[in-house]
């Protein structure tokens, strides 16, 4: 089969790969460029294991072709913390309990924050519509909601202060 | 039509925790109450988890983000049939193939022996484990693995699957309990003869094992009751529905050497029964657990890792296999439908005089329904002198039935817990309240035979009696408060822990528990207790089975209690050597340096922890211990939910509205995983209550094998879980743990069933509580 040539931007960092017209952007991701946290729980757009943004929206990356990556910019979970700083929400989860066996979590994380970049204040519904998309079968999301909403009340904070 | 509400309890206790007195108010009240007995330096306590970064950036290791160098890729040929015999698999095309390097059949797999091999939670007859890895001769279910190929590339070595050419020979097919056990239906297994009492008789039959227990006598309990109530209930297939499906890489190195790498949770049973099916010493297998995304018991049984080896044998190269989501459903354990009847005598004054069930389980392809834990807890919580107990394991052609949380407890409660509330009513007693008159304590006898030691049932009741959610009021038509009770034994099996000093006062930790939801920490801080240090300061590590000592699954709720109790006892023996090493340095004898909270001191003289670590090159070398451990003193767990419902009586569907999960135990080491592990559980048990199920069409096969058309519950779908964690110490564990891991799913769906039929007066009978049979019970009541 040919080969594409595709180049896109991963995590704020030029990236270009060779693909084939029938991988995933979950496959690219995990296969060919080997970053692995973006999760596949069923690789058909129902799980939300595998969420990334992708031009400022967020997209299953298994419903996404490795092809259509071409000129896009492309944010995974390799790329929430600053450096050797977490972002707040993983700050949050980490303290909140949120994961349990965590391979739900970037997904959760990348959706999360995606919300707050929108939504700086949401309301525990609006938390729960937003992340329905994503499916945690161990914390019964109660510990998940309670840690966006830390997170978003300290972001608030650091962002008046 | 029944009362809306249930009537609050006007001599109930003040609350405990941080609600006040008279009536609680929702916004007043803190959620998530830790009713604590014992209170603990380290144990108790909330540090982050060793793991935690790993997991939120991404970086932690799962079993399908491992490419090892010249990693082949394998896909397995599923059965399309529900029951069929195999004429041929000619496998020829599928060789040829460019891309492809092996394929395998179960021809490829040496005889089975039979004999039994312990599977993690038991024994079962290995012919069965090899005949579920591939199919020979047979295929008892849709998605029976039949062959499998290693090839380039994943698409290739699935293309090539496809190409594989079986000639089945269509049989009749058996879904349920009640159609496997009728006289004319055709024996799934030719060779299965049924086990009675204990006894293996020679009747040929789909129903593997009848078991019966009994006590007192039941037909005069009956006769002196007052109210007797007797309903059958059935609930469907239910899968547990890990969000990682199962993942293996194995590599048969030139030395004869098998290496696995996967996500199981318990690496030494992948490594005993593999090496049982392979017929290889279980020395030359080594099995590395990778991080896993879940099991709940479904990551038990062994089910690629045999053909990944057989794949890399033939080709000499690591072979990786995935299942997809529809693979996880079909040729993997779901948890089995049942078919139960109930039946409860009581007199006036609220005792209940006899209790009677009976229990039919779909074991799925093989024996093995757990229906006997299921008859164990049935009536777990009561204390009745006449009881009696009838549970049948019966085949079908259904997926290998595998463990989920406190297996086969959960159908059992759903009946059980049904006809207890309908007694109460009955007697115009609070439901609670009649549970009380009658709860199981220290010394009750359960239907099996075994007398309790201390157990928390009555805590755990009147915790529920006593929590503000109990007494607030609804605030609506169509809505209800449902309770229910629920029981798991807990298991204790085999644990290793290996602690080494570091110079610079921290403490690795080396264990062989599966961390599926926080088990390093919890593990580690029962080590920091006994050491006296912080609970950051032990390093836990998950290692391979070559680098610690056998331990058992980390499963029936055992790793924190077993593993944990393993790292306090290897810290006793660092405590004891730590003291040997101070004496030295002051010349005086061991016995005469005290040890307090990480301070070793002798007639004036005192060091901390982390100096004397520092010290132990000049004190005598390394410092480091091991402790293994096969406790016995396990401790029952017991579990109650009050749920309010809201059922809308247009579409049926059920919303929950407030939930509180109650549980007792023992002690919550790291109480935010004990809350998450109550959380988790009752959002399983709601979604089997509400919504999933297999959907079998006529043929058999499994109508809504994807995550959007089996629907577990999403954000969206609950409220927030409260949870109060109640404590009666476990006398058997050094700090009082029961475990915690699955009692928690064992009341929901029972609860929740009361709660609608306390809003509309419908008795639901059957699993899932779904719209359109809610619509239809509502329709007829
Ligand atoms: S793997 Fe993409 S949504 Fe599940
Ligand atoms: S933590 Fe396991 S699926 Fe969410």
């Amino acid at each position: 089969m040919q080969s594409i040539h595709v180049r896109t931007k991963i995590n704020g960092q030029a990236a270009e790969f060779l693909c084939e017209p029938r991988q995933s952007l979950l496959e690219v991701l995990r296969d060919v460029l080997r970053l692995t946290g973006t999760k596949e729980g069923c690789n058909d757009g129902n799980c939300g294991a595998c969420t990334v943004e992708m031009d400022g929206r967020i997209v299953p990356a298994c419903l996404v072709l490795g092809a259509e990556a071409e000129g896009a910019d492309i944010l995974t979970i390799e790329g929430i913390a600053e450096g050797s700083a977490l972002h707040e929400l993983q700050n949050a989860f980490l303290e909140g309990a949120a994961l349990q066996c965590g391979v739900c979590t970037p997904g959760f994380i990348v959706a999360s924050k995606a919300l707050l970049d929108s939504n700086p204040d949401p309301t525990e519904e609006e938390i729960r519509f937003w992340l329905a998309n994503n499916l945690c079968r161990c914390t019964g999301y109660d510990k998940i909601v309670r840690s966006v909403q830390a997170a978003a009340e300290k972001m608030q904070q650091e962002a008046t202060s | 039509m029944s009362t809306s509400t249930l009537e609050p309890k006007s001599t109930s206790a003040a609350p405990a925790g941080k609600s006040g007195n008279g009536a609680p108010r929702r916004d007043s009240y803190e959620p998530n109450m830790v009713l604590a007995t014992q209170t603990f330096d380290v144990v108790g306590t909330r540090p982050v988890r060793h793991d935690g970064a790993d997991k939120v950036t991404g970086r932690a290791l799962y079993g399908a983000d491992l490419a090892l160098a010249g990693t082949l890729h394998g896909a397995i040929l599923r059965s399309p049939h529900a029951h069929a015999r195999i004429r041929s698999v000619d496998t020829s095309k599928a060789e040829q193939m460019d891309g492809v390097h092996a394929v395998v059949t179960a021809d490829d797999l040496p005889e089975a022996e039979d004999k039994l091999v312990d599977v993690g939670e038991g024994d079962t007859r290995l012919s069965y484990v090899h005949g579920n890895v591939l199919a020979r001769g047979k295929v008892l279910y849709q998605g029976h693995a039949v062959a499998a190929v290693a090839a380039r590339n994943q698409h290739v070595a699935l293309e090539a699957a496809n190409a594989i050419v079986v000639d089945y020979e269509p049989l009749p097919s058996y879904m349920t309990a009640p159609e496997a056990m009728a006289a004319d239906a055709e024996l799934l297994h030719s060779d299965l003869r049924m086990k009675e009492f204990g006894e293996q008789t020679d009747k040929p039959s789909n129903v593997a094992e009848h078991f019966h227990w009994t006590a007192g006598d039941v037909a005069e309990g009956f006769a002196g009751s007052d109210v007797v109530v007797e309903r059958t209930f059935d609930t469907a297939t239910v899968h547990q529905g890990y969000i990682e499906p199962h993942n293996v890489t194995a590599l048969w190195n030139h030395d004869g050497r098998l290496h696995i790498w996967c996500s199981t949770q318990g690496a030494f049973v992948v490594r005993d029964v593999t090496s049982k099916i392979l017929e290889v010493p279980v020395s030359n297998i080594k099995v590395t657990p990778m991080e896993i995304g879940g099991g709940f018991g479904g990551k038990i049984p062994v089910y690629m890792e045999p053909v990944a080896a057989l794949l890399s044998r033939k080709t000499g190269r690591p072979v990786k296999l995935v299942m997809s989501r529809e693979d996880v459903f079909t040729g993997t354990g779901p948890t089995p439908g049942s078919h139960v009847r109930v039946k409860v005598g009581a007199t006036a004054d609220g005792k209940i005089q006899a209790l009677e069930a009976t229990l039919a389980y779909e074991a799925g392809a093989y024996p093995g329904s757990f229906v006997a834990p299921g008859g164990m807890c049935v009536f777990a919580a009561y204390d009745c002198a006449n009881l009696s107990v009838d549970c049948y394991d019966v085949v079908v052609n259904k997926p290998s039935s595998a463990a989920y949380r406190a297996p086969g407890a959960t159908q059992a409660a759903f009946a059980a817990e049904q006809v207890i509330d309908e007694v109460a009513s009955k007697l115009g007693l609070d439901p609670v309240d009649f549970r009380l008159r009658n709860a199981a304590k220290e010394g009750t006898r359960r239907a099996d035979g075994p007398k309790y030691r201390r157990i928390g049932c009555e805590e755990v009741l009147q915790a529920v009696r006593d929590h503000p959610h109990y007494a607030a009021p609804l605030a609506g038509p169509n809505q209800g408060r449902g309770v229910a009770v629920g029981f798991w034994f807990n298991v204790g099996l085999e644990s290793s822990c290996t602690l080494n000093v570091n110079t610079d006062g921290t403490v690795h930790l080396v264990e062989g528990s599966t961390d599926i939801g926080g088990t390093r920490t919890s593990i580690a801080m029962q080590a920091a207790e006994v050491l006296g240090i912080a609970a950051e300061e032990i390093l836990p590590e998950v290692v391979d089975t070559d680098s610690v000592g056998f331990t058992s699954v980390t499963g029936g709720s055992r790793t924190t209690f077993a593993t944990g109790w393993a790292a306090h006892d290897a810290a006793q023996k660092i405590v004891a050597e730590m003291r040997a090493r101070a004496a030295k340095l002051w010349s005086v004898e061991a016995d005469q340096v005290q040890h307090a909270k990480g301070m070793y001191s002798s007639n004036g003289n005192s060091i901390g922890f982390r100096d004397l670590a520092a010290l132990s090159s000049k004190t005598g070398g390394p410092v480091s211990a091991t402790a293994t451990v096969k406790p016995r003193g396990v401790g029952g767990s017991f579990a109650a939910n009050i749920v309010d419902v809201e059922v809308d009586p247009e579409t049926g569907k059920v919303e929950i509205l407030r939930f509180t999960a109650v549980q007792d135990v023992g002690k919550a080491v790291h109480p935010s995983y004990v809350e998450g592990q109550m959380q988790g559980g009752s959002t399983q048990g709601i979604g089997w209550a509400l919504n999933e199920e297999y959907f079998m069409g006529a043929d058999g096969t499994m109508e809504n094998s994807s995550l959007l058309d089996y629907r577990m519950p999403t954000a969206l779908d609950l409220p927030m879980i409260d949870t109060c964690i109640v404590e009666v110490a476990n006398p058997g564990h050094p700090f009082g743990v029961r475990g915690v891991g699955e009692a928690n799913i064992v009341p929901p769906p029972a609860a929740i069933a009361n709660a609608i039929h306390r809003a509309v007066g419908a008795r639901m009978q059957r699993l899932p509580m779904s719209p359109p049979a809610v619509w239809a019970e509502v329709a007829e009541s």
